[in-house]
């Protein structure tokens, strides 16, 4: 459950962006995900739920936006997008490549700041 | 502002840690210690491959120690101990990985230009500690004979992170009927490339071309 741990790393960060902009609620956060960073998506949400309670992410839309792995082929001399985590090899040539190029992100996107309720 | 506003922070989440230990492997490398975060399951002979790392090293006079993290006991730490070589417990209380910070904080009053090689036992987990730098030079991941060639595939992202794999209990492989070649195969498919050893604690296979190899890594860190 080290999801419990990027859940309130997310938050923390949030917080400190939105302090800088008046500190209202969050309404949404957006995610990249890396399929190679091991991070359930459903652990990650019910983290989410968890540690927003009582701060101004109560209630926030999580949106995961995940992140197939690229890597480098360079018998193709290109950048190859792979189907699945298991095989660093490129779809077209079969050539196994360590030089990957996306699918580590684990990175906090966006924030939206709900818009301030004034009487 | 009556619409919802969009801020792109662009930001990676575990930036805390990650500049943290960005920080503590600048000091580590200036003092000429050479840090290595040891990753595998429960199980695989963590325990035993460190103690007998650390138990050669002394040998030779090599100074070396060792920080352990544990959900909750400190047997392993009892047990590295042994080996005559400072060790740290670090227990993480059901935490399934390690952070930057809780090594740091563990290190405090250690002079570490004392050492040569610090040795960080992550907790047994192949998930969660993948994402933690803990400011280490050098990833080992350990593949043990008893679990399986395809490990490595079933945890490509923890494979992936090491800088150099050891399959333990390499004694034990015929009494497994474990395949050597798929085994590395799999290790290659997540990790191209990747240094993979044999060995085992029980026969010294392996063992020395381990020291060799850190030998290797820290007379390149230059300090």
């Amino acid at each position: 459950m080290h999801e419990l741990s990027i859940a309130m790393n997310v938050v923390e960060l949030a917080r400190g962006h939105s302090r800088l902009h008046g500190d209202g609620r969050i309404s949404a956060v957006t995610l990249r995900i890396g399929r190679l960073s091991c991070v359930h998506e459903d652990s990650l949400r019910y983290s989410f739920e968890l540690v927003t309670e009582g701060t101004p992410l109560a209630g926030a839309r999580l949106r995961i936006i995940e992140v197939p792995i690229r890597i480098w082929c360079p018998t193709c001399e290109a950048e190859r997008e792979l189907p699945g985590i298991q095989r660093l090899a490129c779809p077209e040539c079969g050539h196994l490549s360590g030089e990957i190029r996306a699918g580590r992100e684990l990175d906090l996107e966006s924030i939206e700041l709900a818009p301030e309720t004034t009487p | 502002m009556t619409q919802p506003r969009i801020l792109e922070v662009r930001t990676r989440i575990l930036k805390k840690n990650d500049e943290l230990a960005r920080e503590m492997r600048r000091e580590f490398e200036s003092l000429g210690l050479l840090v290595v975060n040891i990753v595998s399951s429960p199980g695989t002979g963590k325990t035993a491959f460190l103690k007998e790392t650390l138990s050669r090293l002394l040998a030779c006079g090599i100074p070396a120690a060792a920080v352990v993290g544990d959900l909750e006991t400190d047997n392993d730490a009892r047990r590295l101990a042994a080996s005559g070589a400072p060790v740290r417990q670090i227990m993480t209380h059901g935490l399934c990985h390690l952070e930057a910070e809780m090594v740091r904080a563990h290190l405090a009053d250690w002079n570490l230009a004392d050492f040569h090689y610090l040795f960080i036992e992550n907790v047994g987990n192949l998930v969660c500690p993948t994402s933690w730098d803990l400011g280490e030079s050098v990833r080992l991941a350990l593949l043990s004979v008893t679990e399986g060639e395809d490990k490595p595939l079933k945890y490509p992202g923890l494979f992936n992170t090491a800088d150099i794999a050891a399959i333990t209990k390499i004694d034990l492989a015929e009494a497994c009927e474990f395949d050597r070649e798929t085994a590395r195969a799999y290790i290659d498919a997540v990790r191209p490339g990747m240094q993979v050893l044999e060995t085992s604690v029980k026969t010294g296979a392996g063992i020395e071309k381990w020291l060799a190899y850190l030998a290797t890594r820290r007379a390149m860190l230059n300090p």
